[in-house]
């Protein structure tokens, strides 16, 4: 074999020396006739072109340089990266809600997603001490307290244990928490943004808590401890823990991102997101709950009397129209998909209604594709625009018969200082103009 | 003969618990459960040898939490005065020399008073007028502060405070609060104590309908379908200076679809679709020229994004001549630069053989510029 042969991808000459010189000449004889003909087509074609201007979309008429230019090989991203027309979607802080970024948080551009699976570039983040890409070969996992053998894993151990792949939504327990008191964000980016879904994969609480021989008996919460600086830790009920609750290592098919806790997280079904302790290093199991920051100064709920409510936990059923929503512009009137989310940390969604009359009448909505538990379910419904003033609602029934709440409702009971756990039907006004803004009805 | 019933077994563990002999409790719990339920051999999962037993050492190398009834709290002490030394050495440049600073964090203390320390309920907390509301008028447990001290603080540098600093520090925002005196001093023996004291000890709840998940919600909508009960009020919005607050809405929303981003720089107007459209497309089209800038954007790369490495490579001949090649023929010449920039982008034949180079319209002015550049230094 010669040299050029054997580098790949290399033009070669075509075998034109494999023909007899008669059978040659023939061939050369009838190209150049073929191409007299062609030559002489194309030309009246072109004549009649410039005789009239043609009509009809420009992108049409004129060949793009896309079609015309040989395009990007491959592996030329070694790993992929969404087009440049779709910059705009990012994840982004909220002005002047914290004053640190390396506690604070960024939010999901839900105003620009589809379907239920958030892509783990556009997952929210919040960090209490920043954030670290940690040497998975280097972090251990240890499980103690009141156990009969505590065990130490490497990510090599956990990684071979029996897996388990479901889908969850998570929300900060602080989600629409700017709204209590008025409208306080232009976006459901702001206002609801502190939402993701992903697929997890990991290996279940029990199946490690089995391992140590933990004393369930006798045992009634136990403690995720994480390895940041801020080593975050979150009282979990034993019950959450023997029932859906998974150490993760993965989201949406690959590891899990930086930003969201790798190598390793904890991930508590239906709980508000604080407790899905990033980094996780420790499982303590004991008998009484360990009061954390988190719990006994933050994610407890201000009463109108001044008690907080600790240990509230569960996300409620909670829905919001995504398309069309705050900050968005109708280009026309006409025809609609009016597109949301829906989710409950209790369990399934059963029922989906949307108002566009500010909550006077409903209609019940379309429940796309799989409905699954402690996940988002996307809805659609139809709707043509007059071109009047509306205001677009939405309202979420889960299996357990929890209806989402009115903001007024919340108020009456919970007041408007809280920060946590606002369930709250969302109202985006359409103007007359077609431009869209975040309002609060009663 | 005296028999040790159940019952009793289960007592003697929860005394022996509290009494903090908890070798002896898990022991005589342990009995409790085996006589309980006889032990039925349960076949062991194939995979119970991952994994390894944690050492006593590594144990207490992490087991560092500390619980609200104080297990887990280290033995030590520290002195108020003692705590303003650390204090203003690690922790006020963050929270204030009185722990009152706004600048990075909410502030720890303040909003509590005499009266809340001996209720145990913080009166401000009920006042929706009060501005702000302080890590002191929240805690209901001093164990969390201890903990969080110990584990997270400074911020910068978490867990490098020494246990008798911990203490230290927690009796200085302690003094600050006026739970306890300026001459305290904080230790393991007298924080027990202190917890009587917390300005909110008493205002807390545990919530447990929000706690498990079978819990029973506390507001709970409705679920009518026709004329409804709603008075279609706009009871708020936000305020028209506050159009941009998060920036422009444009270039925060996607540029093809049935909706655009509204052009918040601009005031609403009677036809915003035209506007955001507008807007959306400068806005992505800038967009689209910054990804594709070429200042920062290697030459190697743009070769590579270009498909030049399909026929050249930096130091062989492959369909084309190497990159080195050209560099060595062109030395020299001023002209080199602009000529190779033609060539590339309009193509040509006849220099190097007969193969012909194709054009490659695609490629920017800048890329291009950069790329013949790139190749002018041989590739490096």
């Amino acid at each position: 074999m010669d040299h050029e042969s054997r580098v790949p991808g290399r033009i070669r000459k075509a075998p034109e020396n494999t023909l007899t010189p008669e059978l040659q000449v023939q061939a050369r004889k009838a190209r150049r006739s073929f191409m007299g003909k062609a030559l002489a087509m194309g030309a009246g074609a072109s004549a009649a072109a410039n005789a009239r201007a043609a009509s009809g979309d420009p992108k049409i008429l004129n060949l793009p340089t896309h079609s015309t230019t040989l395009g990007q090989p491959v592996a030329a991203r070694a790993y992929g990266t969404p087009s440049v027309w779709e910059k705009n979607l990012q994840r982004r802080e909220s002005p002047g809600l914290t004053r640190v970024s390396a506690a604070s948080v960024s939010f999901t551009p839900l105003q620009g997603l589809f379907g239920i699976i958030t892509p783990n570039g556009l997952h929210f983040e919040r960090h209490h001490q920043g954030w670290y890409d940690i040497d998975p070969s280097g972090h251990r996992l240890m499980v103690m307290g009141m156990v009969k053998s505590p065990r130490v894993f490497t990510m090599d151990d956990l990684m071979r244990l029996p897996a388990v792949s479901r889908i969850h939504f998570i929300e900060c327990g602080a989600n629409t928490g700017m709204e209590w008191g008025n409208v306080a964000v232009p976006t459901v980016q702001y206002s609801h943004g502190m939402l993701s879904c992903c697929e997890y994969t990991g290996v279940r609480l029990s199946t490690l808590l089995d391992m140590v021989g933990a004393d369930t008996k006798n045992a009634r919460y136990v403690l995720a401890e994480g390895a940041d600086g801020s080593s975050m830790t979150r009282t979990i009920s034993i019950d959450a823990a023997l029932d859906d609750v998974m150490v993760a290592w993965a989201m949406n098919g690959e590891m899990l991102r930086p930003e969201n806790g790798y190598p390793l997280r904890l991930v508590v079904p239906g709980v508000q997101g604080v407790s899905w302790v990033k980094y996780l290093r420790r499982i303590e199991v004991g008998d009484k709950p360990f009061h954390t920051k988190d719990e006994v100064i933050h994610y407890v709920d201000l009463m109108p009397d001044g008690t907080h409510r600790q240990f509230t936990s569960v996300q409620e059923v909670k829905s919001v129209i995504t398309t069309p929503s705050g900050g968005q512009v109708l280009l026309d009137k006409g025809y609609y998909n009016v597109t949301g989310l829906a989710w409950s940390g209790r369990g399934r969604i059963k029922r989906v209604d949307v108002s566009f009359d500010g909550g006077r009448n409903w209609r019940t909505a379309r429940l796309e594709g799989a409905v699954l538990s402690k996940a988002l379910t996307r809805f659609n419904i139809d709707w043509v625009w007059d071109g009047s003033p509306a205001i677009l609602q939405s309202r979420a029934i889960d299996e357990t018969g929890h209806v989402q709440p009115k903001i007024n409702q919340l108020r009456a009971v919970r007041g408007t200082r809280s920060i946590y756990h606002n369930n709250a039907i969302q109202s985006w006004k359409v103007s007359e103009t077609g431009e869209v803004f975040n309002v609060q009805v009663y | 003969m005296f028999r040790c019933t159940d019952r009793m077994r289960h007592v003697l563990a929860g005394l022996l618990t509290a009494a903090g002999l908890a070798g002896y409790a898990s022991q005589a719990r342990a009995q409790a459960q085996a006589q309980a339920k006889p032990a039925v051999a349960a076949a062991p999962k194939p995979w119970a040898q991952l994994g390894r037993v944690a050492t006593a050492d590594e144990i207490k190398a992490w087991d560092i939490d500390v619980r609200a009834d104080f297990k887990g709290l280290p033995a030590g002490s520290g002195s108020v005065e003692k705590g303003q030394e650390v204090w203003e050495a690690k922790c006020a440049s963050c929270h204030g020399i009185f722990g009152e600073s706004t600048e990075v964090f909410t502030p720890i203390v303040g909003g509590t008073t005499k009266e809340d320390i001996k209720t145990g309920r913080v009166a401000n907390l009920a006042r929706p007028d009060y501005p702000q509301r302080t890590t002191m008028m929240k805690v209901s447990q001093v164990s969390t502060l201890w903990d969080y001290i110990n584990r997270a603080m400074p911020w910068n540098a978490p867990k490098s405070l020494q246990t008798d600093e911990v203490y230290a520090v927690l009796a200085y925002i302690l003094s600050l609060a006026e739970v306890v005196p300026e001459d305290f001093t904080l230790s393991d023996k007298n924080i027990a104590a202190v917890q009587q004291r917390m300005p909110n000890r008493n205002g807390k709840l545990v919530y447990t309908e929000m706690w498990k998940v079978s819990g029973k919600p506390d507001v709970q909508g409705s679920t009518c379908m026709k004329n409804c009960a709603t008075d279609m009020d706009v009871r708020s919005m936000l305020p028209e200076h506050a159009r941009d607050s998060h920036g422009n809405l444009a270039e925060q929303n996607r540029v093809v679809g049935p909706f655009r981003g509204a052009d918040t720089l601009q005031a609403p107007s009677a036809n915003p679709a035209v506007l955001a459209k507008a807007a959306t497309t400068k806005a992505a089209s800038e967009t689209v020229q910054i990804a594709k800038g070429t200042a920062q954007k290697p030459g190697d790369q743009i070769a590579k994004d270009a498909n030049c490495l399909a026929c050249h490579a930096v130091d062989r001949k492959l369909v084309g001549p190497s990159f080195k090649e050209i560099a060595e023929k062109y030395k020299g010449d001023a002209k080199a630069a602009e000529m190779l920039g033609a060539k590339v982008r309009n193509g040509g034949q006849g220099v190097w053989g007969a193969i012909p180079m194709p054009a490659n319209p695609q490629l920017g002015a800048e890329d291009l510029q950069s790329v013949v550049k790139w190749i002018l230094e041989a590739g490096r």
